[in-house]
């Protein structure tokens, strides 16, 4: 009867805190009609004062987005599901990967993948230039992220600099001559040789696949000009003025070359030297 | 005053009189422009190391006029404009200068790189050349052990000059030999602070391996060459077993005038294939590598190959640490056994394995006769396996190039290098014994029922039998054809090479001479002289 005599004292009588003596199974249905009540009232302020429950989480798309999220829709739904969210075993969510990332992967060909494998590697694109624009926009509004940025990428670039850098930041695994490494379990660094300026700079910004990303903070803008400088005007054009460069491989190739050309030659020449008695 | 008569055509011998007179040297030169040397292509294998070794001189000595072994640091200002203004070490700007400012630079230099390149691949394919033919054996056990000596002073040589230009790949590789230096026991961080003057890199490496480079190394070379070719002289070069030639005869041509000759075309040829090597392949672009920086180690930094071997031991060496418990504790790393142990006991077992044979097969004999790989199918088998075990550490020392290029897993490479490393030698061993064997086994046919003429014919009752050629029309006491032996020499397998020790008809591009007769022809087998295979004989080839 405790419960009759607590209604009956009221309110008042109850918050003075006089000692009630109450069962454990009444105390946690106390509790839990309190908690229950509480987040009704938070839950009811929100509803009161967040905004309506038609308002959009995004901001409308611009009309090159609209055209982007309708190439997305058919090209890479499959794998980055619906919104760009990412499909488990399948592929990662772009949200906040930026338009840098999207130019590299889908102007380079890697995007759309052929199949999952270690690493998504080169192709001829499948998408125009414009439609990578678009596909960029859309991912950008949807989450924003890195973007290059428009015009001259070398421009006021330090070649000297730019060797430096190069070597200190992507000789390790690009290799000296740029021409590509390999990394662990079938994964690699590509041949720079098909990159083209603003692939080079998304890249940095992005770290795509296996490569870090190279920030603003680690590797500044007019650094990246240097870099991109000296891949594209000294690496691809040095003309090797020691002749033919054996692909550059360093000096695995030149061992070969030198039992195929050379010691073929002179047992040749061995060969007809002694048969001329 | 009377005119002396001048008379040209009497002027060598009055000239070579003059000298004799004062020198004495008629004898003894005679002796030496007589010296018979056997001919085989070959004996000219080692032949390319010795003028390549030459041209390295040549070349060595150019760039010597304008390289700068000095670790002081300078500010590039030459004309390769991508470094210029780039500190870097008086070294690296000397390199960068041979290659682009000095005229004629950059060919000496990619010429004396590639030089070094023959010089130590002729030397791996003359020892192969001497080891497959038995070439080694007594009284010629000591030129072997100057000729395996003289492959770990040539990789010495190699080693210092590729550290020199102070690049990129320089800097690395001197990086590994010092902590190949450091992972000896107990002495390693002596002999590594000893050598580099303190802690790696220091500033006094260059200059002294430069010292080591241009005299303390070749010096050794020159006086290793010098022996190596005194002892040929001395013991007279081996030969091909054949008619005529038996273990007390030298069957050859004359130092003078046609061994000369030739020797002096030969070195031409050789001159002229690294000229064409150095001006057509571009090798070591030093200056893509950059100067050397600790924080700076590209991909694909590969050693020259003769030194791949001991990168691809390292790169497959699981990574066994042993602690040894003694005071705070010592440990032996990884790279210890690759590195050192390993070409430690290569050298070990290639210079003795002259004495290893003899003491195996008990045979203390004077050999100055060759053998046939296939005539001694243990030799060649071990051959063959340590050819194997030397390969697959030389591919997986380029195992990330490969990888990349191939589109292979890198850590399947390495995998694959540790078991081929393990299982290849043994196939090779085996695979190379059976080979031998059935070499042997078809010159034995071809000895007791003649060469192959290609011609089928039908017997009466159904059978089809080829028609062999009898290799003599010889008969024996009873009959039948005489025992043939198994000299251990060429025999003619094809109807045109019948009787010959090398083709019928001599001459590399086009026939040089004719035929002494013409081959027996083919239109007219000698069909009825063979009822039973056993009755065919062959007698000893003619030359």
């Amino acid at each position: 009867m405790t419960s009759d005599n607590d209604r009956r004292r009221g309110l008042l009588a109850r918050l003075r805190g006089r000692p009630v003596v109450r069962s454990r199974g009444r105390r946690r249905l106390g509790a839990a009609v309190r908690l229950f009540a509480a987040l009704m009232l938070a839950g009811g302020a929100y509803t009161v004062f967040a905004p309506g429950v038609q308002a959009q989480d995004n901001p409308p798309l611009t009309a090159a987005g609209n055209e982007g999220k309708a190439l997305f829709d058919v090209s890479c739904v499959t794998c980055h599901g619906r919104n760009a969210q990412g499909v488990e075993g399948r592929g990662p969510s772009l949200i906040g990967v930026g338009a840098a990332s999207v130019e590299f992967q889908v102007s380079s060909g890697r995007m759309p993948m052929a199949r999952q494998e270690a690493q998504a590697m080169r192709k001829p694109p499948q998408f125009t230039d414009e439609q990578v624009r678009q596909l960029g926009q859309y991912i950008q509004e949807l989450g924003g992220g890195p973007e290059v940025p428009n015009g001259d990428l070398r421009e006021g670039a330090n070649l000297s600099t730019g060797g430096e850098l190069f070597r200190i930041n992507c000789s390790q695994c690009h290799a000296f001559s740029g021409g590509g490494g390999a990394l662990s379990s079938g994964k690699y660094a590509p041949s720079l040789a098909p990159a083209s300026d603003r692939q080079i700079y998304a890249a940095m910004l992005s770290g795509p696949q296996n490569m870090p990303v190279f920030g603003d903070n680690q590797i500044t803008p007019e650094e990246k000009a240097d870099i991109i400088a000296y891949i594209q005007e000294t690496l691809k054009h040095d003309g090797d003025p020691g002749g033919f460069n054996l692909g550059r491989y360093g000096p695995s190739t030149e061992g070969l070359a030198i039992f195929l050309v050379g010691i073929v030659a002179l047992v040749f020449a061995s060969l007809w030297i002694a048969g001329k008695s | 005053m009377k005119r002396r008569k001048f008379d040209a055509a009497a002027l060598p011998a009055k000239s070579a009189r003059a000298v004799d007179d004062r020198f004495q040297v008629a004898t003894p030169l005679r002796k030496l422009l007589n010296k018979v040397f056997p001919d085989h292509w070959s004996f000219l294998l080692g032949e390319i190391a010795l003028f390549s070794f030459i041209v390295l001189l040549l070349t060595g000595v150019f760039l010597t006029f304008f390289f700068e072994p000095a670790m002081t640091e300078v500010i590039y200002n030459g004309s390769y404009a991508p470094l210029r203004g780039t500190p870097m070490s008086a070294a690296y700007a000397s390199s960068l200068d041979i290659s682009f400012d000095v005229r004629g630079g950059l060919i000496m230099r990619q010429m004396h790189h590639w030089s070094a390149l023959l010089f130590m691949a002729a030397i791996v394919v003359h020892m192969l050349r001497v080891f497959f033919t038995g070439a080694f054996r007594k009284p010629r056990e000591t030129n072997w052990i100057i000729g395996s000596l003289l492959f770990w002073v040539g990789f010495l040589a190699g080693f210092t000059g590729y550290s020199l230009p102070d690049d990129g790949l320089s800097g690395t590789g001197l990086r590994i030999a010092s902590a190949i230096i450091l992972s000896i026991p107990v002495i390693g961080s002596w002999v590594s602070s000893s050598i580099f003057g303190g802690e790696f890199p220091g500033t006094i490496i260059i200059s002294r391996f430069f010292i080591a480079h241009v005299l303390l190394v070749p010096g050794l070379l020159v006086a290793l060459i010098s022996v190596h070719l005194g002892l040929v002289f001395k013991q007279k070069h081996t030969q091909w077993p054949g008619p005529g030639r038996t273990n007390e005869n030298v069957v050859g041509e004359r130092m003078f005038p046609r061994y000369a000759l030739k020797q002096g075309g030969f070195f031409m040829v050789v001159f002229g294939v690294i000229a064409l090597m150095g001006g057509l392949f571009q090798i070591n672009p030093i200056w893509l590598f950059g100067p050397y920086e600790a924080w700076v180690v590209s991909a694909a930094s590969q050693p020259d190959w003769y030194v791949m071997f001991l990168d691809g031991s390292t790169r497959l060496m699981p990574g066994w640490e042993i602690h040894i418990p003694i005071g705070n504790g010592y440990v032996i790393p990884p790279l210890f056994w690759p590195t050192v142990v390993l070409p430690g006991i290569l050298v070990g077992l290639s210079t003795m394995y002259p004495f290893l044979e003899a003491r195996r097969l008990k045979d203390y004999k004077h050999h100055n006769l060759l053998q046939r790989p296939r005539d001694v199918p243990a030799r060649t088998a071990v051959g063959a396996m340590a050819l194997a075990f030397y390969i697959v550490l030389t591919l997986s020392g380029a195992n990330d190039v490969i990888a990349d290029k191939f589109h292979i897993s890198l850590n399947a490479m390495t995998w694959g290098g540790r078991i081929g490393l393990l299982i290849l030698p043994p196939i090779a061993y085996y695979i190379t014994y059976r080979m031998c064997l059935g070499l042997q086994q078809h010159d034995r046919e071809v000895l007791a029922h003649g060469v192959e003429t290609g011609i089928i014919k039908r017997l009466p009752d159904g059978r089809f039998v080829e028609v062999h050629q009898p290799l003599t029309s010889a008969e024996g006491h009873d009959g039948h054809p005489p025992a043939l032996d198994y000299v251990g020499w060429v025999v003619p397998k094809k109807m045109n090479r019948l009787g010959a020790l090398g083709p019928a008809i001599r001459g590399f591009f086009y026939p040089i001479e004719k035929p002494a007769e013409a081959p027996v022809s083919p239109g007219h087998p000698p069909v009825e002289a063979r009822p039973e295979r056993e009755e065919i004989g062959s007698g000893e080839s003619r030359r």
